[in-house]
């Protein structure tokens, strides 16, 4: 007898990414543009404020909100991001990461049957998440004519009698695209007629390029009462490892997202807390240098890219980009198969994001220059055998 | 050019053709930036940073304080010019503090570290008294350290 597994659980398919990170493992000598973490450690300042905190003996529970000073820190930094503010003592919970805090929101608001909507191709996690909470995810497709930002026409017709939220991630993983203030104030004027709740996924906010400066939904007038925003340390201050996020929201939503993080994970490491006090406290600088590194190397990727005949659009955040290969007759999961196997560079294919991914890559520059050199000589070699090959075959 | 100048002090040899790149810039752009940087004097020069281990390891540092009486007319800077043109003196600052001036001196020998001081720095006029301290050893240099950290492991795909 086995042990039988939920139905909802087992419908969920396995994620894209994972069977071609085996393979990827498997390998050596191999340049992996395929990683959604930053390549810096996490500074110094920030890591010593963790030792410190062990140091000092604090090993202990925290409150299940999140440390005071921690939340007031999120508060100041929230405020100066977007102009709202939250209360420190009811409206912001610290979570293990933002993934807990989407999960915990998503369960927090949805019934079963409820639909969310979400812009695809997006983050691996948004379409099970839902599941998991017996809701519907319903996918609305951005393109790269848009530069993948999302239609407020598109939402309102994707809209039926259960959409009960919508889920933004702006800037996107996996194609960095962004959302100017025109463009979020219609997707808000959407949600407001439609009473739509939002879960706004601001992860990659501070990452934003070009002197812009990211305009989250949250700050249009009338979105606070309807936004859950989060946040998290993990990719601004190189924090992966620390598992750190929070929500922001109306008390009522947060206390109910509460009694779930309270029942399942109690609180989030409480010197994994500190150092995040840390880095919201005293961490912009070193911040805004990552910042600066990544804008070079996204300019680096992009011109290359384009050079070797992938047309790829220059994202304003994040940090990946989101070439088209489709020139190569080669399809997303081809492309990366190939590319991996016969020059040794994993990229992500497109449809691990979505089908919408289909006829896309994803290459992370959060990767040593060094390495983005040598990856782009081997792409182009790459590219041009395969169309070298495509001639040859077609004569 | 905070940028460029950013990547010129991490790597003067970087290829013009990758600062281009990476800026969004001509290479003929990027080369008329950097001759305006050093025609100007931003740019003083392009040094190595080596590891003093592997290479000269006898070689003797020492930063020396040295505390003199500013001239009416010239204040320090007389003082301090005359000092720092010795080839022993690597960099020289005026400080903030219980002494004037900071010398670091690189030499062969301690001997010659020793002339200097005494036949030299000591003698000058103005130069009321000196501190010399030897370096022992070498953790971190012009921002490079000696030691490296292993690098951390990351998975090699990751959404």
């Amino acid at each position: 007898m086995s042990i039988p597994i939920a139905d909802h659980v087992r419908d969920i398919p396995k994620s894209g990414i994972r069977d071609f990170f085996e393979i990827v493992q498997s390998m050596t000598d191999v340049i992996s543009l395929g990683i959604g973490e930053p390549d810096f450690v996490t500074p110094w300042h920030i890591r010593e404020a963790a030792i410190y905190s062990l140091e000092k003996g604090r090993t202990g529970y925290t409150s299940n909100l999140g440390l005071p000073r921690l939340r007031r820190a999120i508060a100041d930094t929230v405020q100066k991001a977007t102009g709202v503010r939250y209360d420190p003592n009811s409206e912001i919970l610290v979570s293990v990461g933002v993934s807990e805090a989407i999960d915990i929101a998503l369960r927090a608001i949805l019934n079963p049957g409820d639909e969310v909507l979400y812009h695809e191709p997006c983050y691996v996690s948004y379409n099970p998440s839902v599941a998991l909470a017996f809701g519907v995810a319903r996918a609305i497709s951005t393109s790269a004519e848009d530069e993948f930002a999302l239609r407020a026409d598109a939402l309102e017709a994707a809209i039926g009698p259960r959409t009960k939220a919508v889920m933004l991630n702006f800037p996107t993983n996996p194609t960095g695209g962004v959302m100017d203030r025109a463009q979020i104030e219609a997707i808000a004027e959407v949600c407001i007629r439609h009473n739509l709740t939002v879960l706004t996924d601001e992860i990659y906010s501070e990452l934003t390029y070009d002197g812009r400066e990211h305009f989250s939904i949250v700050s249009v007038p009338g979105m606070k009462e309807r936004t859950i925003y989060l946040h998290g340390l993990s990719k601004a201050y190189a924090m992966t490892g620390f598992r750190v996020g929070y929500a922001c929201g109306p008390n009522a939503v947060i206390e109910a997202m509460m009694k779930i993080h309270q029942y399942s994970i109690l609180c989030t490491s409480i010197m994994s807390q500190d150092a995040a006090t840390e880095a919201l406290e005293r961490g912009e600088p070193a911040m805004l240098r990552m910042r600066r590194e990544y804008e070079l190397r996204r300019n680096y990727i992009v011109s290359s890219l384009n050079e070797m005949g992938l047309e790829t659009f220059m994202p304003r955040g994040a940090f990946y980009v989101f070439p088209k290969i489709t020139s190569t007759g080669l399809t997303s999961h081809e492309f990366s198969m190939n590319l991996l196997r016969e020059k040794r560079v994993a990229v992500v294919p497109g449809t691990a994001f979505g089908k919408s991914g289909e006829g896309h890559v994803r290459c992370s520059y959060a990767t040593g220059l060094d390495q983005i050199k040598v990856a782009m000589e081997r792409i182009a070699e790459f590219v041009e055998e395969t169309r070298q090959g495509r001639t040859r075959s077609a004569a | 050019m905070d940028a460029l100048i950013d990547l010129l002090k991490h790597n003067p040899l970087m290829p013009r053709a990758d600062l281009a790149r990476l800026l969004g810039l001509t290479v003929d752009e990027v080369n008329a930036r950097v001759a305006e940087l050093e025609r100007d004097g931003v740019i003083l020069g392009y040094q190595t940073v080596i590891n003093r281990d592997k290479w000269n390891p006898d070689t003797v540092t020492a930063v020396i304080e040295v505390k003199i009486t500013p001239e009416r007319d010239g204040g320090f800077d007389r003082i301090a010019s005359r000092i720092a043109k010795f080839e022993e003196v690597q960099s020289c600052y005026l400080m903030s503090g219980g002494y004037d001036l900071l010398v670091l001196v690189e030499a062969d020998t301690l001997r010659q570290v020793a002339s200097f001081v005494a036949e030299k720095l000591s003698t000058i006029e103005a130069v009321v008294s000196t501190a010399t301290r030897f370096r022992l050893k070498t953790y971190k240099e012009n921002g490079a350290f000696h030691h490296f950290d292993t690098a951390p492991e990351r998975l090699s795909v990751s959404p």
